[in-house]
Parts: C-alpha cells; sequence; structure tokens
C-alpha cells in the first residue's frame, strides 16, 4: 500500500510523530520532578503533613508519567538508525558522544534513584529519600541539556570540520559544539516550558478540585503555588521566546521568513501578519491579516527596517511555510494566554479571593493542557523550520535516511501509531483518574509499595467522579 | 583517525554495557515471559514487585548500548540498526508495552489481567526479538559501501529463530532464579520448579546455538578452532560443564542465590564466546571496529567521561540494589 509513497516522507512522519508523543512526557517529567523536590524540601523543613501529602500525590502521577517517557524514549534512541542511517553515519562523531553523555549523566541518574524515590521512603531515611528526588530532578534537567544541545547542533552547526568519509568530526575541541549559537537560547526556553506546563497541569488540577470545594486545603496550596509559578515564569518566558527568535533571525533567516509568512521581501519594511493562508505552491500568503511597520519593528526593532522575504532563498531551501507559521501562531495565542492567567491571578489574590473565583478556576482548568500543546507547536515550528534539512545547510533531509523500502517504513509507522495511541492513551486515562481524586490527608502512597500487603493497599483512585476537563484536548 | 587503543577500550566498555543489559533485564524480561505461570494475585505482584524498583535502570544499559554504538561506531550503528530493522522495532514495541505494564497494571484494576498480558507478551516478543538479532548479526548482513544492501526480511533464518528461542529460554533461567533468590513461600517454589524447566533448555539453546554457529562461514571455525587458539576455546565447553555440575547441586540443597550466580557466569561465558566469534568484525566479514570506529577526537571525549562516570553508576546502582536487599515482603511480612 505504500508502494507510491516516499520513503523519506513516511521516515520524516514516523520521526515527527514518535518524537511529538515522546516530548510530552518529559515536559511534564522535568517540571513534575523540581515540583516534587520543592514540596518535600518543603516538608523537610516545616514538618507540615501538608506538603507531604502533596508529595505522594504527585508522586503516583509522576511515576506513570516516568514509565511512559522512559518506554517512549527507548524508541527515540534507536530512531536514529533505524530510519537515519546516513545522518548517523555522518553526524553520529559529533552528536553521538552528546547523546552518550545523556545517557551517562542523566538516564542512569534518573533511573538509579527512580526506584528508591518511588518505593524507598520506608527503607531509607528522610534525607537520604530527599536525596533521591533532587538526583531524579536534577537528572531530567542534564538530559534537557545534552538533548538540546544536540538538537541546536543540527539547527546552527558549529565546531566541525568534514573528513575523508564524508562525516562530521570535531575541529577544535568539544566547547563549540556543546555550547553552539542556538544553544543557551534553546535550552532556556524549553526548560521555562516544562516548569510553565507542569505549573499549568498541576494548576488546573488545583482548580478542578476548588471548582468542587473551594475550601480543601491540599487543593489551595497547589492552585496558589502553580498560578505564582504561571504570574512569574509567562512573562519571562515571552521575553525569552524573543530573544530566542532574534537567535534565530540571525542564523536560521529562513525559518523567521516562514514564522513571519515573508515570502516576499519588504526592502520598506515588512507588517506584521497576524493570520493568513500560507500557499506554498504559489509561494503567496493569501488573505494576510497584516499591521503595517510592526514586523520590522519586531524583528529589527526599527520600523522602517528592511526585511529580506523567502524569494531571497533558493526554491531547494525552502521551508514549508504553512506549518511553521501555523505551530508558531498556536505557541504564541496559548503563551498570551497564559500571561493572562497568571495577571488574572495576581488580581484575584491581591483582593484576596484566589480561592472563590470561579471563573478564574474554570480559566485555569482549560489552560491545564494548554502547555503541552504549546511545547509541541513550538518544537513543530522549529523543527519543520529546519527543513529541507538535518543538519542545518550542509545536510539535505533527503540525503539523510536509511536505505529502506517504503513498505518498510510504512508498516512500521502505522505500528507505533496504533500502539502509541492505545498505550498512551491508556496511560492519559489513568493520569486522569488519578488527578480527578483530590489528595486526602494521609494521602497513600505508590500502589505497588513491596512492602504494602495486598490486602491493606489501598485502592488506586477510581473515578469516583467525572474527569477533569484538564485533559480534553 | 581512529586510535586502535582508544578503539579497542570502546568495544570493551559497549561489550560490557551490552553484557550489564542482558543480564539485567534477562532477568526481567524472564520474569516477564514466566509471569503467566504465577497464579493470579499475591503471587504475580511478588513477582512484579521484585524487579520494580529495578527494571529502569536495567534497561538504560540497552540505551548505553544504542547510544554508545552510535557515537564510537556511528558506521556499525547506522548499518547494523537499517539491517535488523523489522525486529529492531518489535522489540521496542515490546518494551513498550512491558514497561508501562509496571504502573497501568497498579492503576487499573479492572484490566489488571490485560496488562498482565501486556506485561508477559511484551517481555516475550522483547527477548525473542534480541534473540534473532543476535542470529541476524551472527549470519552475516549484506553490506555496500557505507549502507546495509539486503531487503527487509534478511535477518528471518532458521539460525536467527534458533537464537531467538535460545534468549527466551536463558532469560526464563535467569528470570526464575532470581525469583529464587528474591522470593520466599509459595512464589519460591514455582521458581524453583521453573528453574528446572529452564535449565536443561537453556544448556540444549546453548550446545545448538555453539554448534550451529561455526558452520555459518565467516571465519567463526577458524577462530575457534586453528592452533593455538582451540587451546583456549577448548576450555569454555570445559567450564560450562563444571558450571552446569555446580548448578545441579545448588539445587538439589536448595540454595537461594548460587543458582543465580551460577547461571550469571554461563551468561558470561557465552558471552566471551560471542566475542570469539566476532572480533574484530562489528558485522560479520564487512565493517571491523577499525573501520566503523569514530575520530580519537569523539573516542577519547566520551572516555574520559565514562571511565569517571561507570564506576559511579555502579556504585549508586548498587546501592539501589542494596536498598531493596532481601527477600520481597508478602502479606504480614513488614
Amino acid at each position: 500500500m505504500f508502494h507510491d509513497a516516499d520513503a523519506v516522507l513516511l521516515a520524516r512522519f514516523q520521526f515527527g510523530f514518535t518524537i511529538s508523543f515522546h516530548f510530552i512526557f518529559p515536559a511534564f517529567t522535568i517540571g513534575l520532578a523540581s515540583y516534587l523536590a520543592v514540596l518535600e524540601a518543603l516538608w523537610l523543613r516545616t514538618g507540615k503533613a501538608l506538603y507531604l501529602d502533596l508529595y505522594k500525590y504527585w508522586l503516583k502521577i509522576f511515576a506513570v508519567v516516568f514509565a511512559m517517557g522512559v518506554v517512549s524514549g527507548l524508541v527515540m534512541s534507536y530512531q536514529f538508525g533505524t530510519n537515519w542511517a546516513v545522518f548517523s553515519d555522518r553526524a553520529g562523531p559529533v552528536i553521538g558522544p552528546l547523546m552518550a553523555y545523556e545517557v551517562l549523566t542523566a538516564f542512569f541518574l534518573e533511573a538509579g534513584f527512580l526506584g528508591v524515590m518511588l518505593f524507598g521512603m520506608k527503607k531509607v531515611g528522610r534525607g537520604l529519600h530527599f536525596f533521591a528526588t533532587l538526583m531524579v530532578a536534577i537528572g531530567t534537567f542534564i538530559s534537557a541539556f545534552w538533548i538540546l544541545s544536540v538538537n541546536s547542533w543540527m539547527q546552527t552547526p558549529a565546531g566541525y570540520a568534514i573528513n575523508a568519509q564524508g562525516q562530521f568530526v570535531p575541529a577544535d575541541g568539544w566547547l563549540p559544539i556543546i555550547f553552539n549559537p542556538s544553544f543557551p537560547f534553546r535550552l532556556t526556553h524549553t526548560v521555562i516550558a516544562a516548569y510553565l506546563t507542569t505549573a499549568l497541569a498541576v494548576g488546573a488540577v488545583g482548580a478542578w478540585h476548588l471548582l468542587k470545594d473551594s475550601a480543601q486545603e491540599h487543593a489551595r496550596k497547589m492552585f496558589s503555588m502553580a498560578m505564582w509559578m504561571a504570574a512569574l515564569v509567562a512573562p519571562v518566558q515571552i521575553l525569552v521566546g524573543d530573544q530566542h527568535g532574534l537567535n534565530t533571525l540571525q542564523h536560521q533567516p529562513a525559518k523567521i521568513m516562514a514564522v513571519e509568512g515573508h515570502y516576499r521581501s519588504h526592502p520598506e519594511g515588512a507588517p506584521l501578519i497576524l493570520f493568513g493562508i500560507p500557499d506554498d505552491d504559489a509561494q503567496q500568503m493569501k488573505y494576510a491579516v497584516e499591521i503595517p511597520r510592526l514586523g520590522s519593528l519586531i524583528l529589527k526593532h526599527d520600523l522602517n527596517a528592511p526585511v529580506d522575504g523567502l524569494d531571497t532563498v533558493a526554491p531547494e531551501n525552502r521551508p514549508p511555510v504553512k506549518v511553521v507559521f501555523w505551530t508558531f501562531r498556536v505557541m504564541v495565542g496559548l503563551g498570551f494566554l497564559m500571561l493572562a492567567l497568571g495577571v488574572y491571578s495576581l488580581v484575584a489574590r491581591w483582593a484576596g479571593r484566589l480561592y472563590d473565583w470561579r471563573v478564574l478556576h474554570r480559566f485555569a482548568v482549560l489552560m491545564g493542557p494548554s502547555g503541552f500543546i504549546a511545547v509541541i507547536a513550538g518544537w513543530m515550528t522549529t523543527e519543520v523550520g529546519r527543513q529541507p534539512f538535518t543538519v542545518y545547510g550542509l545536510l539535505r533531509t533527503a540525503e539523510s535516511a536509511s536505505p529502506l523500502a517504503a513498505p518498510a517504513v510504512g508498516a512500521s509507522l502505522i505500528a507505533f501509531v496504533v500502539v502509541y495511541f492505545a498505550v498512551f492513551g491508556m496511560g492519559s486515562w489513568y493520569l486522569l483518574k488519578l488527578m480527578s481524586r483530590a489528595p486526602q490527608p494521609h494521602e497513600p502512597e505508590h500502589a505497588n509499595l513491596p512492602a504494602h500487603a495486598a490486602g491493606i493497599t489501598p485502592a488506586p483512585a477510581l473515578g469516583t467522579s467525572s474527569r477533569p476537563e484538564a485533559g480534553h484536548g | 583517525m581512529a586510535d586502535v587503543m582508544l578503539t579497542n577500550i570502546w568495544a570493551g566498555i559497549l561489550a560490557f554495557a551490552v553484557f550489564m543489559y542482558v543480564v539485567m533485564d534477562g532477568f526481567d524480561l524472564g520474569i516477564g515471559v514466566m509471569f503467566r505461570a504465577f497464579p493470579v494475585g499475591r503471587e504475580r505482584d511478588t513477582a512484579m514487585n521484585s524487579i520494580a524498583p529495578v527494571w529502569d535502570g536495567n534497561e538504560t544499559w540497552l540505551v548505553l548500548g544504542g547510544g554508545g554504538l552510535l557515537a564510537a561506531f556511528p558506521l556499525a550503528y547506522s548499518v547494523i540498526m537499517s539491517a535488523l530493522y523489522a525486529p529492531l522495532v518489535a522489540m521496542l514495541l515490546g518494551l513498550v508495552f512491558r514497561g508501562v505494564a509496571f504502573e497501568f497494571r497498579w492503576r487499573d484494576p479492572a484490566h489488571r489481567a490485560f496488562w498482565d498480558i501486556a506485561f508477559s507478551g511484551g517481555s516475550l516478543v522483547a527477548a525473542l526479538m534480541q534473540g534473532i538479532m543476535l542470529g541476524a548479526l551472527l549470519q552475516g548482513v549484506h553490506v555496500e559501501g557505507r549502507a546495509y544492501a539486503g531487503g527487509w526480511w534478511d535477518w528471518l533464518t532458521p539460525f536467527s529463530l534458533l537464537t531467538g528461542a535460545s534468549v527466551v529460554v536463558g532469560y526464563g533461567l535467569l528470570g526464575a532464579c532470581w525469583l529464587n533468590w528474591k522470593t520466599a513461600g509459595e512464589t519460591q517454589l514455582h521458581a524453583r520448579r521453573l528453574m528446572r524447566l529452564f535449565a536443561p533448555l537453556t544448556l540444549v539453546a546453548l550446545a545448538a546455538v555453539s554448534a550451529a554457529t561455526p558452520f555459518l562461514g565467516n571465519e567463526y571455525f577458524a577462530r575457534w578452532f586453528s592452533m593455538p587458539r582451540v587451546l583456549f576455546t577448548a576450555q569454555v565447553p570445559l567450564v560450562i560443564a563444571i558450571l552446569t555440575w555446580r548448578f545441579v547441586r545448588s539445587l538439589r540443597r536448595n540454595y537461594d542465590l548460587a543458582p543465580f550466580v551460577l547461571t550469571l557466569a554461563v551468561f558470561g561465558l557465552s558471552f566471551v564466546g560471542l566475542g570469539i566469534s566476532m572480533y574484530p568484525y562489528l558485522v560479520p566479514n564487512s565493517i571491523t571496529l577499525d573501520m566503523a570506529a569514530a575520530p580519537a577526537s569523539s573516542q577519547g571525549f566520551m572516555l574520559v567521561g565514562a571511565s569517571i562516570l561507570v564506576p559511579l553508576i555502579l556504585a549508586y546502582t548498587a546501592w539501589s540494589y542494596w536498598v531493596f536487599r532481601g527477600k520481597v515482603a508478602h502479606e504480614g511480612y513488614h
């Protein structure tokens, strides 16, 4: 059934699909691991049982998300070889060591201490358990560091030479490779995105339980913590995102042209195109809604600055505008909604009504999944915007793929799609079930604690109430 | 330029990572394979709980095997992963089901039977595919230039099916020995019965694979039986015979730990045997370690980290096992 299909296109779908699914989980675990570390630290410092209850509540959710992250991440470490053999051969000497460092410094650290974090509360002392939580949290961050360095190098390759076999090899040490031009911006932007995503998910769960019972102590605490995070971090994220964009303009101008929808150059100052229908075949923006000169102001901080369009880029080097243009608008739109939620919560807090304003709580519930959507949208913007290259400007996507027949790639793509939707769909359902139950005083521990006898293991949270809207979308 | 010394060190580190994976996830997957032989309820819960705190760390060695191969021998990584495409994808999907079952099983009592099948079936598929991949690699893959040039069913042969089945029973033995060590009561008695089933099967499988391998071509015969190599290689079956004798004795005396350790030793020897067959090739007859090696600057950069981090990883992994030492508690064994 795939005989006429393009094997490279199918391989791209497969990578895009598996990594988009995977990315959801670390985006949550990076933030959640830090949140758990904060909760446990607060418990150790204040001795308040409330923090321990919240810790145990979110730990059960963390365990499910982490398991899904591990299994979908394992797939990623083999996707490079199965579907992108030429890329692996050529770029392996540069990106391989960075990924090996990710395994050695991050994955083992997370996995080595996860067992103690999940099951060891009664087996080791409080200090040692907190240490385990910290190691898992630090591990998630280190993992982000290395893999985003790899990704950034593919976007803005630096510090390489090309050897006789056509491989990229390090030219003068590793620092220029690791700290390539887009890396600091991408790392900051992505890690903040993970924190913000987690804050919105935690806030939505808190808000959901406040809507049912505004006196619920645990719901109040997590909602308040999450709203502080949203109010403080959302504006920072918008500023960081702007800087990331300017960095991209400098190193990958064609991607910014696609983001902005600038098919043609504007020597006299470019408009900001708010919306429109990009037409890649005709290379023009249809039905554009635009604000004159604002594009130049944002990109060049000057109303009259000339802005180049895709007409200055060779046709074979142009990224597809449609996906980049729209996913960017989804991300930015959600970013401003997050800012609005943060500001709204500050107003409510100032008025002393943080736990009473039901419209705020409903808004927070609706925003629960927004972080995940924004993360995926932003990821698609930057990855599709890198096209038609895997290593930007140097190695074409069409020349990176494995020598596989289309039916093999198509069949495995179908297998991944079916399994991922079934397995991670069920997993998401279990997460919603866990979230739909409010945290309790003396919150039960993880259900399969070895020390717990089967007879007295508290029943896992079965949906006693309807599912929270936080999961919609 | 590649450096011979560095290249050999990296071959050693990767062999170590793969061996760690094989034995550590070996008993996890083995428990999965035989999981449904245990009665629903306490025994299954105990079997799973005995590995719940450590399976994730065990699986990480597989990530190191893949990531390390990409980093140290990118050409071999790209050729092998393309050649083993179908069994590799099947293994990954099997590991998806196996991995999530650790959590999902407890979250959904109404569908626990389903997740038990997922756990067991996922483990079986992963183990079988790992064995098939081993056989497919041993029998050789078709390489032209710097790329795999075979079809996408080349891996499927009687020999690869034999190695597939062998790995399944070998993992089964490891899993049964682990449970014999880590559990008590009924579960341990069941594990002992399974040991008696899997131990002879493993021996037969080992003999069959060892007998078939030298006749695959690829110079294996010469590597085993030419003088003076044969003086060394002849000891391998001898040591296996001694280990088998000790194993039977430990079974008779109902030792807890000894059968597990002896099985690890058999796995270790088999692994050495594989090394004898393969070295200095990564892909038989076509890609040597030297050809596939990343430049010394890449391998050296990683070696700095690995020489510090691998001992550190082993230390905290050992600590984690130590925290969960002893028999897994049953009802009333607080």
